[in-house]
């Protein structure tokens, strides 16, 4: 059962396009990853599926309703985090979900096993004004209160973005948790390695979807063979293989530089590492590996 | 305050917004307001402060006046004048001039703020054809030469009259300050002070506090719930008609007990007409926080544009009625000119209630008008 449906989304803010055609349908107890960069247009595509802005043209439902003419019905069956931290820095935390259970008419205690396990670990702060938490228990906190009504679809807007990796993956965990209860979730994020926790992903670049599938089909179309760099020094190292001519793409990515070949061949390993050591590099090390969505989302954002 | 109302979520309590939801939100402001230290001062002490500084600083009215005489023969009747002049509270009697020549000199050693300048040989010459006091006041501030003027010319009238019954020479004209017999201007500012102070907390606090939800990102999240916009704006509204009205009761006791202004008039119909003002105050600051983004934007607007024109052309500090045309009409727009005048009405004359009809019905239709405004331009989504 689709319980997201998206077709040709356009919206523009004056002359600054933020949606280009997006389209994609989520499945009841989907966990649909939305990935890339800041300004991709994330925000824009949670802000019409939550029925706060209103597309250009193109057509939306969320469980089962029009995101314009029926926005009174999706506002009370969806929970929302937005990208910003948007609680009352000045109520406590108990006071804060004792609120918002309270706007969607329901208790904190009538819905306490949904958010237990992210909400007991803050709860032993429940006295602290939420504006004095930490950025990891914020987000905790938010989270909690965005969930506490059960709601029927679940959208988070980078719900980790400042979050400190342990609790990252406490997070996605969590959201595992609540897609066994059958809530479907919509969930953007900036970082590739949180892609493939995700059923599937869409990866989303300037207002345009470049690619959706499961994380493993995304890395499965990849194609051409890739390899990681390394050499002692860094300084240069890109530049250099850019310089190449048989390499198609080369890009940094972390300590190292990743490149595809244009031609396949079993010596291209061997060809890069000679040519480096001829320019002077020492310790050079290619290796072939595993594409990752990174390295996808860097491909398709080429074309 | 209640101590942790449960909610008991209903199915209709989720759909349409039900009194649990209602009272959980208007706890929460109170919560907000309660923790913010700057609102607590402004509300509490700014009434206070006011009430006080225009009672006792910032009077109008004329106090410990210095008087010189200028009297070339000190007889009798001069004595009289003079003596009872320093007796009152108004005038101090500083010292006795001798020439015209030193009238210029008092005032410019400061040692006079008027001069009481009698005829030559006053007891003979005050006849049938009248004599001559000449009252020389130092006219550089127009309202205070006009009072000490006017307080010097009773004094002087009355004990002509007590000193010589059947003197019929001339008229003397009689003065009543009726309302107001001793001149107060605390009678003038009180209504004043209420009108302005209650037009800064509602119109300035709500449309701040609304502003702030849409700032710090809160308001995307109750609009993405099953609260309706008008509950949102109504239960905003709440805490700030109870603080407000708080502050109007403060204003009145202290009025009363300090600066003993009347309350000469139905008690009861104050309250109302306070009420119904307040509303409108309220739903200014609500039409105000729909038309802007920031806080900032939203104290500049509710500062400038009401609290200004409230103070000038609202009649509080300068007449209405010797304003230009245009001025007189923006005076008639505001909503402080006519709370102003039905307090005047209610509080200091005594009027029954019916005489502030006019006033109820005209703050009725502003307040009517401003909410449907500001409902209308409430944006249930973001743009």
């Amino acid at each position: 059962m689709t319980e997201v449906s998206v077709r040709e989304i356009f919206k523009s803010y004056g002359k600054v396009e933020a949606l280009r055609g997006v389209s994609f349908e989520a499945e009841r107890g989907e966990l649909f990853g939305i990935i890339g960069p800041d300004g991709a247009g994330k925000s824009t595509l949670f802000r019409i599926l939550t029925t706060l802005l209103v597309a250009d043209s193109g057509s939306a439902t969320v469980a089962g309703h029009d995101v314009v003419k029926e926005y009174n019905a999706i506002r009370a069956c969806v929970g929302y985090m937005p990208g910003r931290f948007s609680l009352y820095q000045d109520l406590t935390v108990e006071e804060n979900m004792e609120f918002f259970a309270s706007v969607f008419g329901t208790t904190v205690e009538e819905n306490y096993d949904l958010v237990a396990d992210i909400y007991r670990q803050i709860e032993p702060f429940k006295k602290r004004k939420a504006g004095k938490l930490s950025g990891g228990m914020k987000q905790k906190l938010a989270l909690s209160c965005a969930m506490i009504h059960r709601p029927r679809v679940l959208f988070l807007d980078e719900p980790t973005t400042g979050v400190d990796p342990v609790s990252r993956k406490e997070f996605w965990q969590m959201l595992g948790r609540l897609k066994e209860e059958g809530i479907t979730i919509v969930v953007s994020t900036p970082y590739m390695d949180e892609a493939s926790l995700c059923d599937r992903i869409a990866l989303i670049m300037e207002g345009r979807f470049i690619g959706i599938d499961t994380p493993r089909g995304i890395v499965a179309q990849y194609g051409a063979p890739l390899y990681a760099v390394r050499a002692d020094r860094r300084g240069g190292l890109l530049n250099d293989l850019r310089g190449m001519e048989e390499l198609e793409a080369c890009y940094a990515f972390g300590n190292e530089v990743h490149i595809t070949a244009k031609q396949e061949s079993a010596e291209t390993e061997r060809r890069v590492a000679e040519a480096l050591a001829a320019k002077g590099y020492g310790d050079v090390e290619v290796r072939r590996i595993e594409p990752t969505v990174e390295d996808c989302f860097m491909k398709l954002s080429r074309r | 305050m209640r101590q942790r109302v449960k909610v008991q979520g209903g199915e209709s309590a989720g759909r349409t917004g039900g009194k649990g939801v209602f009272a959980a939100f208007v706890k929460k402001e109170f919560r907000h307001v309660v923790r913010d230290k700057r609102t607590m001062l402004i509300v509490l002490a700014m009434p206070v402060v006011q009430i006080i500084l225009f009672g006792f600083a910032l009077s109008s009215e004329i106090r410990n006046v210095n008087v010189a005489v200028l009297a070339p023969h000190y007889d009798e009747q001069v004595r009289r004048i003079v003596e009872r002049m320093d007796a009152s509270e108004y005038f101090t009697v500083t010292g006795m001039l001798t020439s015209d020549k030193d009238v210029d000199m008092a005032f410019r050693d400061g040692s006079a703020d008027m001069i009481l300048a009698f005829g030559g040989g006053f007891d003979e010459v005050y006849t049938v054809e009248g004599t001559e006091i000449q009252l020389i006041a130092d006219a550089t501030n127009t309202n205070t030469a006009t009072t000490m003027v006017m307080y010097a010319t009773n004094i002087i009238s009355n004990s002509l009259t007590d000193g010589q019954q059947e003197m019929k020479a001339g008229i003397v004209p009689d003065i009543r300050m009726l309302y107001n017999p001793q001149m107060k201007s605390s009678y003038g500012f009180v209504p004043g002070v209420m009108g302005l102070i209650i037009i800064l907390i509602c119109a300035m606090m709500t449309s701040v506090s609304i502003v702030r939800e849409k700032e710090q990102g809160t308001m995307e999240l109750l609009l993405v719930s099953p609260m309706r916009p008008i509950m949102i704006i109504i239960s905003k509204m709440v805490p700030y008609l109870v603080l407000s009205f708080i502050d109007f009761l403060m204003i009145v006791l202290l009025s009363v007990t300090v600066l003993d202004v009347p309350m000469a008039g139905s008690f009861g119909a104050l309250c109302v007409l306070a009420l119904l003002y307040i509303i409108v105050a309220l739903s200014l600051g609500l039409l105000i926080s729909t038309k802007v983004e920031s806080q900032m934007a939203a104290m500049l607007g509710s500062g400038m544009v009401l609290m200004v024109p409230s103070m000038f052309f609202s009649g509080m500090i300068f007449p209405v009625e010797s304003m230009p045309l245009f001025f007189q009409w923006l005076s008639k727009i505001l909503p402080p000119s006519w709370f102003i005048t039905g307090v005047k009405k209610l509080m200091i004359e005594g009027l029954p209630a019916m005489y502030v009809a006019k006033e109820t019905l005209i703050l009725t239709v502003m307040a009517v008008v401003l909410i449907a405004a500001s409902l209308k331009n409430f944006k249930y989504r973001l743009e």
